[in-house]
């Protein structure tokens, strides 16, 4: 369970965020939705304690986020980031070997490698393993980050933005990766997505953003309405059945 | 859902072929840690014994070699402190480009020493140096940027790019500060200053040099236990807190760490700003991968042994030994544009 009490954060004299209160189960995906600036990515920072908020407590699993130990929490919990740049030149095999480190402090044990090889074949990375990572698509690199973050072998497992400079079969193909993570290995998804159709096909739960506030939170059945999707992202949104799924349209 | 996965599944294998290419050849890190160590040994014996016109055995012979000893003790321990500081302030500050030296290490070794020629006279130079000063002087430089250092993160607004641009701003005041005080010295006051002021390996302090070992012994253990944590500190703060690494006081640490090499150099030989970027760019290229238990080694190697080959050639071959500091920083200014012009200030 992630819970938020009283979260707020501001940049001067903007609020980014809050106050929020929010309660995210265990298990399953939940998908933050929102237009630009709406405080998706803020939010998620301050769960996954990258962030100090100003104000207010977040609990993930019991511990308090930022008083906790941080190498406590490093198993609990693990974030990616939309942007990632490293100066380090490392390979697929060594990047996600780093997300072992709150385990093994470095020193990989048998267990490591195995976890290792467990989150490289999930994510279908085996053959890619030697590359480095400036020799991948964006596509692969994405991926390779997502694999560190499953290597690192926490209930929690949030990410802003996965799908970022995905083309459309990458970006299937990852949703149903983190589908299969919720599903099969039992971990709590919280991702940012931009496009509310791959909420709507692939979370549990949606929470909708806007102005800093949580305006909606429910399943994408009860999201995905035309009234709350025009209200939340302010421009007109027209919700279509198609295989008995909400669809989204709002190209013109 | 499931069928939906599969054929995802299917055409991330797919790309993944199309796209992979041969991986690129690599070359063992057996070859260039043989080759950088064969040339230390190399040019260590030839600094020992090169042109040594006294007959073996007598004492002469003997008290040139101890002087030759000396000198090479020093290049070690300077090249360790350059090349392992260097790498480290990479490390913790995330980027290959800047220098310990942006910390202001540089301009406070030279207000110090100007500052001494300028309220005591050129006398004092001589007649202060030795362990006493050369201990205040290092402790001073750490003393300073420790302070600087902490004081900048204990702040909420924690930021590198502060701490950088202070450091910045602080070198520059110090220079000025010289700069200014220099004006005023007597022309053979400067004379006398400015021979200091270019880090000169000849004249390195000899009572220091045992302590300088024991330093350097005890960084390099304290860096080499904390490898893996420096691989982890590399990633930056996100992925380094991410991965339950106390970002703040890890950094801290290790740029403590740096300006207690740096500063033990800078007392031994004076200041060098482009050597360690040299040797840390070199280390870059010639490993495949950046893993802190082989680039640690490695750089201290290799600035060895760049450091002992300068001082061969340019001292037995072209009897220019107050030059070496100079010319080294000559080359390793070049290096550093060439590289800033080819790569962009990443
Ligand atoms: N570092 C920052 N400094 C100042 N303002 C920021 C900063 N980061 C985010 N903001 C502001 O906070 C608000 C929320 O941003 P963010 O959480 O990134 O939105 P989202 O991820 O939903 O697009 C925006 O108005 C943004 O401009
Ligand atoms: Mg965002």
């Amino acid at each position: 369970m992630i819970t938020l009490t009283d979260v707020s954060k501001s940049y001067g004299a903007t609020r980014a965020l809050g106050p929020v209160d929010l309660q995210i189960p265990r298990g399953g995906i939940t998908a933050l939705v929102g237009p630009n600036g709406a405080g998706k990515s803020t939010m998620l920072t301050i769960v996954g304690r990258l962030l100090g908020a100003d104000t207010g407590r977040v609990e993930v699993g019991g511990l308090d986020v930022a008083r906790s130990r941080s190498r406590d929490l490093a198993k609990v919990l693990s974030i990616l980031r939309q942007e990632n740049h490293f100066v380090t030149r490392l390979t697929v095999r060594q990047l996600v070997s780093t997300g072992r480190f709150p385990h093994s402090q470095g020193r990989l044990s048998t267990h490591d490698v195995a976890q290792v090889d467990a989150a490289l074949e999930f994510l279908d990375l085996m053959t890619l393993g030697d590359r480095f990572l400036d020799e991948l698509s964006g596509g692969q690199r994405q991926r390779a980050y997502v694999a560190m973050v499953l290597a690192q072998d926490t209930d929690y497992v949030l990410l802003d933005e996965p799908l970022n400079n995905l083309d459309m079969a990458h970006a299937v193909a990852m949703m149903g990766h983190l589908r299969r993570a919720a599903d099969e290995l039992g971990r709590t998804v919280v991702i940012v997505v931009h496009d509310v159709n791959f909420a709507a096909a692939y979370a549990d739960r949606i929470v909708a953003m806007s102005d800093g506030t949580i305006s909606h939170v429910g399943t994408p059945a009860e999201i995905m309405t035309p009234e709350i999707l025009s209200e939340v992202f302010a421009t007109p949104v027209d919700v279509l059945q198609h295989d008995g799924r909400p669809l989204a349209v709002y190209y013109r | 859902m499931a069928e939906t996965v599969s054929e995802g599944v299917a055409a991330h294998t797919d790309t993944a072929t199309d796209t992979s290419r041969p991986t690129p050849r690599r070359v063992p890190t057996w070859v260039p840690a043989a080759v950088a160590g064969a040339l230390t040994l190399l040019f260590a014996a030839g600094i020992l014994l090169w042109d040594n016109r006294l007959p073996v055995g007598s004492a002469g012979h003997r008290t040139i070699v101890q002087m030759r000893l000396v000198s090479i003790g020093t290049i070690v321990v300077v090249a360790f402190c350059q090349g392992v500081g260097t790498l480290a302030f990479h490390t913790a500050t995330a980027n290959r480009i800047l220098t310990p030296s942006i910390l202001g290490f540089d301009a406070l070794y030279r207000v110090i020493q100007t500052a001494l020629v300028f309220f005591l006279g050129a006398g004092a130079l001589a007649a202060t140096d030795g362990l006493g000063k050369v201990a205040l002087q290092s402790l001073l430089m750490v003393l300073v940027a420790t302070l600087l250092y902490g004081w900048l993160f204990s702040g909420r607004k924690a930021n590198l790019h502060v701490l950088l641009l202070v450091g910045v701003v602080l070198g520059m005041g110090f220079g000025s500060l010289s700069t200014f005080m220099q004006r005023l010295l007597t022309p053979s006051e400067f004379d006398i200053l400015s021979a200091r002021l270019f880090g000169n390996i000849s004249v390195s302090n000899v009572a220091y040099l045992p302590w300088a070992f024991g330093v350097c012994l005890v960084v390099g253990l304290v860096l080499w236990r904390r490898r893996h944590v420096l691989d982890v500190l590399a990633l930056g703060r996100e992925t380094s807190t991410n991965l339950g690494v106390r970002y703040q006081r890890e950094v801290l640490l290790v740029l403590v760490l740096v300006a207690v090499l740096i500063s033990v150099s800078t007392s031994l030989v004076g200041p060098m700003t482009f050597f360690g970027f040299v040797v840390a760019t070199l280390t870059y290229q010639v490993l495949a991968s950046n893993e802190h238990s082989r680039m640690l080694p490695m750089v201290a190697l290799l600035a060895t042994a760049v450091l002992l080959g300068a001082y061969f050639v340019l001292r037995h071959v072209f009897y220019a030994g107050g030059m070496i500091s100079v010319i080294i920083e000559l080359v390793g200014g070049l290096v550093f544009l060439v590289h800033l012009l080819r790569k962009g200030l990443r």
